[in-house]
């Protein structure tokens, strides 16, 4: 990580991709408990008139969700006798995987990236939807009905949004001329709004449609309510996760909150600028680049959940005809008309 | 002779509910001596038909009667609690039950009866219909292609009490296990409880100690 | 598909195991070569909120055909009360709809009184009607919140759990049991209410209507609950009376039928203004509907008894022991489910010879293998949560 280097620490190539591996690998269970305390634990307990987990840890049941990975640990590995063992065991590391990937591209600061690669934006939806790849793994081995209907679920559903997510996004890419994640913040930081640079130019405001599609499609891809077929509790049980137990069930929830982590990032970066701070560069920006990156992806999550827990869940047959009849068609109406303006506009 | 046993029915009933005699006399003008008895018991006709009717009575009842609803169909044993040839019956710590055989209203040829509610939606009246059943061979029609909510109705019917019912699409346990034996809802079959505890609210009958039977009696 | 044949008539009902369903795209008109599965909901499956197992073979997600499984927790009830006294029953029937104990009480009480001759006081069918709302109230607003839970929705869940409480904490101040009253007895009720009762109701009551609003506007109102259940399980009128299907489930239906307006007179209901809702769809949106506004009703009805409670005592002269002379006799009632009717056979002993206990949910959900053929399973979950049903009122 390049804050490394502007600390002057002299490591060779080798330990810097260790150290990066391992704060990225930091980084997934640390996103999944901050969502999950927030949003899960406390946020849905109080819109539902209860107060959640108040006890462990004294402040409002902050050690709640680290006790229970801990319970989690300790449980038993129970794995079915009919399952295809070996499939069943990496499925949930590949899911964790696929966020893992995710982060790699996402700036927090000027230089605190692992990886600006040149298609940035679209390395990270690619990678995010490897986690399809697990979903199905783990379906098909658990050799379970309930399970294998979740898996198949989760693959149409996760094929169809992959492509509204795709559109979403390009409106932003075409605006910032690039694709590199790096550049989009940079051309949200120093743009500006009819003249004014105040706040610079979040592509919220441009691209308030592709914000909105990109809000449904990561819906969509983290399973999460209104779209949440695969897991579906009261039909499938648990949809694929139905016959996970122990520390495999801990991957599988760390990978969905990881994976909300990162979709919030990454919709704070396209849309609300990410790290960046109109005006402020430097050490400056690098110290608080996190800082307002993690405001604004709590900002982006609050959304997330707060829809996730309000809303009822559609029928597989109606988010099918939603992605395609609807979100689809307005995502290309909205590249044509961010085209149309960029060459008009200049 | 249907007319015979209306006309004795009616007279001996109180003051018939009039919609339960208008009900009682075009029953009876349709199915004609089908019927054996008729009875006003609480507002509700009661009507006992010959196994033979206990179908045409349904039909008549849903197309005619407009009683589109069936609420319900079920079997009845008339056998006391005590075993008929004198050997000591399981359930003797029951509340005390009569020890002959006497049967309800409008009667019965023998033990076993099924008998079956059904009513109007649109005119509020109800009838209870009543069918005698051999008692060796019970079987009667089934009412499914009438009603075809009597499917599980009539399967309960034929696990409880044995009675089979002919037309049935699939007559199979309904919430017993497969292989279960005996009728439950019969009269002889035992309730195992009852056989290892004495009925629990015997003592309640017993006359109070020190207190003359003043008020525990009759 | 005609809608009114009954099952056995229609082609197809009769599925031989292995083999396929010519139907199963009859929608399509096109027979797709895809091997059927067999999928085994419950007994231990959240959407059968209980023990009911359904048996449903599956091509692709639609259901070709489905059989309901029940008896997981038959308990013989009608055996059991030929070896009980007649106060005895009234604590096992409590438990056959758990959820309204109170309701199930009443027309089992009305059929001995009835029998022995007895009428209960003015108050105590105040009372007794008082309660009978309550528990209704209570029942049913689980099932407004539930019904969110079944298509997704979590929040509603808890709400109605909220709200329910005040009602059952209502229903323990009177009768000292939350979900077992037991309170009825033949002739009356046990005590009267206890003193501010009757203000705590009122503001009980507010609540309710409250709760009502909250889920008008999260549920009824909202886009995706009514794409999951407008259309979906639509019980034609004439079908769902021939199968017994009863309460709110018929009156969505269309089928102006109550049993507290329009049965044999019981409790204190001629003496109420309320008005019967029904629906003309038929579909699960419609029974939501119905019951979000009985629930309003209800909540009327208890506001008019509570402005209206009649004073005097709350027991009639009964004999100490009960006998209840021979005779037979059939009492239904209106219960938060649908039908509930006891048919009491007497031979003048101090116990029943045969009750014949009709409950509710029994037909409502036999007709469930007519209506899931062809859905998909998310409404699967849909329709067995817009029937509505508690177990141990099917399986007796």
């Amino acid at each position: 990580m390049s804050v490394l280097a502007t600390l002057a620490l002299d490591i060779g190539w080798g330990s810097t991709l260790a150290i990066k591996t391992i704060l990225v690998l930091a980084i997934i269970p640390f996103g999944a408990l901050v969502l999950g305390y927030t949003f899960l634990l406390k946020m849905m307990s109080h819109m539902q008139s209860r107060l959640g987990p108040m006890d462990p840890g004294g402040f409002h049941g902050w050690f709640q969700l680290v006790g229970d990975g801990l319970k989690f640990l300790q449980k038993e590995d129970i794995m079915p006798a009919e399952a295809d063992r070996r499939v069943f065991a990496m499925a949930p590391a590949v899911i964790v995987m696929s966020t893992f990937l995710i982060f790699l591209v996402i700036p927090a600061g000027p230089r605190t990236i692992v990886e600006d690669l040149d298609v940035g934006v679209f390395y990270a939806l690619a990678v995010s939807s490897l986690s399809v790849i697990g979903v199905l793994m783990a379906g098909w081995a658990s050799s379970n009905k309930f399970a294998l209907l979740g898996a198949l679920r989760a693959a149409g559903q996760l094929i169809a949004y992959e492509l509204p997510l795709l559109l979403a996004v390009v409106g932003v890419v075409i605006q910032a001329g690039t694709m590199s994640l790096q550049g989009i913040v940079t051309a949200q930081q120093d743009g500006s709004i009819f003249g004014i640079t105040a706040i610079g130019n979040p592509f919220i405001f441009t691209q308030f449609i592709g914000f909105a599609l990109f809000l449904v499609a990561a819906q969509a891809e983290l399973t999460q309510p209104p779209f949440d077929m695969p897991v579906a509790e009261s039909e499938l049980i648990s949809g694929y996760m139905v016959e996970y137990s122990g520390f495999r069930f801990l991957f599988f929830f760390i990978g969905e909150f990881g994976t909300a982590f990162a979709f919030a990032a990454l919709a704070a970066t396209l849309f609300l600028g990410g790290w960046a701070i109109p005006g402020v560069h430097g050490a400056t920006a690098e110290l608080l680049g996190p800082i307002v990156l993690f405001v604004k992806l709590m900002a982006i999550a609050f959304l997330m959940f707060w829809v996730r827990f309000t809303y009822p869940r559609l029928r597989e047959d109606q988010l099918q005809s939603l992605a395609w009849k609807v979100l689809i068609p307005i995502g290309l109406i909205n590249i044509v008309a961010t085209g149309i303006l960029k060459v008009a506009v200049g | 002779m249907s007319d015979d046993v209306v006309a004795v029915e009616t007279a001996e009933a109180d003051i018939p509910d009039p919609v339960v005699g208008v009900l009682a006399a075009r029953l009876g003008e349709a199915l004609g001596d089908g019927i054996l008895a008729w009875e006003d018991s609480f507002g509700t006709l009661v009507i006992r038909v010959k196994p033979d009717s206990w179908a045409p009575a349904a039909e008549f009842a849903k197309g005619e009667l407009e009683c589109d609803y069936l609420s319900f169909i079920s079997g009845i044993d008339w056998q006391p609690v005590t075993r008929p040839d004198g050997q000591e019956g399981s359930d003797l710590s029951a509340p005390v039950q009569p020890t002959e055989m006497t049967f309800g209203v409008t009667g019965s040829a023998g033990r076993f009866q099924v008998f079956g509610h059904v009513q109007s939606t649109s005119r509020h009246w109800g009838v209870t219909i009543k069918s005698d059943v051999d008692e060796t061979d019970p079987r009667i029609a089934s009412w499914v292609a009438i009603y075809p909510g009597a499917d599980w109705h009539e399967r309960e019917c034929w696990e409880m009490y044995g009675i089979v019912f002919d037309g049935h699409p699939s007559l199979r346990n309904l919430y017993l296990p497969g292989g279960f034996e005996g009728h439950p809802l019969r009269k002889d079959f035992p309730l195992l409880a009852r056989e290892v505890k004495p009925w629990p609210g015997l003592v309640d009958v017993e006359p109070m100690p020190g207190v003359v039977d003043a008020e525990g009696g009759e | 598909m005609t809608t009114t044949q009954p099952p056995s008539q229609l082609p197809g009902f009769e599925v031989e195991p292995g083999s396929l369903n010519p139907l199963a795209d009859a929608r399509l008109a096109v027979e797709l070569d895809t091997g059927d599965m067999i999928l085994n909901m419950g007994p231990q499956h959240p959407a059968t909120h209980g023990t009911l197992r359904l048996v449903v073979r599956l091509d692709g997600e639609r259901v070709i055909a489905a059989d309901p499984v029940i008896g997981y927790m038959h308990r013989g009830y009608e055996k059991l009360t030929e070896f009980r006294t007649y106060p005895q029953i009234t604590t096992l029937i409590n438990r056959i709809d758990w959820l309204s104990s109170f309701a199930n009480e009443v027309p089992f009480i009305h059929a001995a009184e009835q029998l022995m001759g007895i009428e209960a006081p003015q108050r105590a069918q105040h009372i007794r009607t008082l309660l009978t709302e309550l528990s209704r109230i209570a029942t049913i607003y689980l099932f407004l919140g539930e019904m969110g839970l079944q298509v997704g929705a979590l929040t509603p869940a808890f709400w109605g759990f909220r709200d329910r409480e005040h009602v059952l904490n209502l229903i323990e101040g009177a009768t000292g049991g939350r979900f077992h009253p037991n309170f009825n007895r033949i002739g009356g009720v046990k005590d009267d209410l206890p003193w501010g009762w009757i203000v705590e109701c009122r503001a009980a009551m507010k609540r309710i209507l409250d709760g009502c609003d909250d889920f008008e506007d999260v549920l009824v109102g909202n886009e995706i609950f009514q794409a999951r259940t407008r259309g979906v399980g639509i019980i034609p009128a004439e079908l769902g009376a021939a199968y017994g299907v009863s309460g709110a489930n018929l009156r969505a239906s269309g089928v102006d039928w109550d049993l507290r307006r329009d049965g044999k007179p019981y409790l204190s209901y001629n003496e109420l203004d309320f008005k019967v809702w029904t629906h003309q769809d038929g579909d699960s949106f419609a029974r939501y509907w119905v019951r979000l506004q009985e629930t309003r009703e209800s909540v009327r009805m208890v506001l008019q008894l509570l402005d209206g409670l009649a004073s005097g005592p709350v027991m009639a002269k009964v004999p100490r022991i009960i006998k209840v002379p021979a005779g037979e006799v059939w009492v239904e009632t209106e219960n938060p489910l649908g039908q509930m009717g006891y048919y009491v056979v007497s031979k003048g002993a101090i116990g029943p010879f045969r009750v014949k206990i009709r409950s509710a949910s029994f037909s409502n959900v036999s007709i469930l293998p007519w209506l899931l053929r062809g859905l998909y399973v998310p409404d699967v979950v849909t329709v067995l949560g817009s029937l509505y049903f508690i177990l141990g009122d099917i399986d007796r």
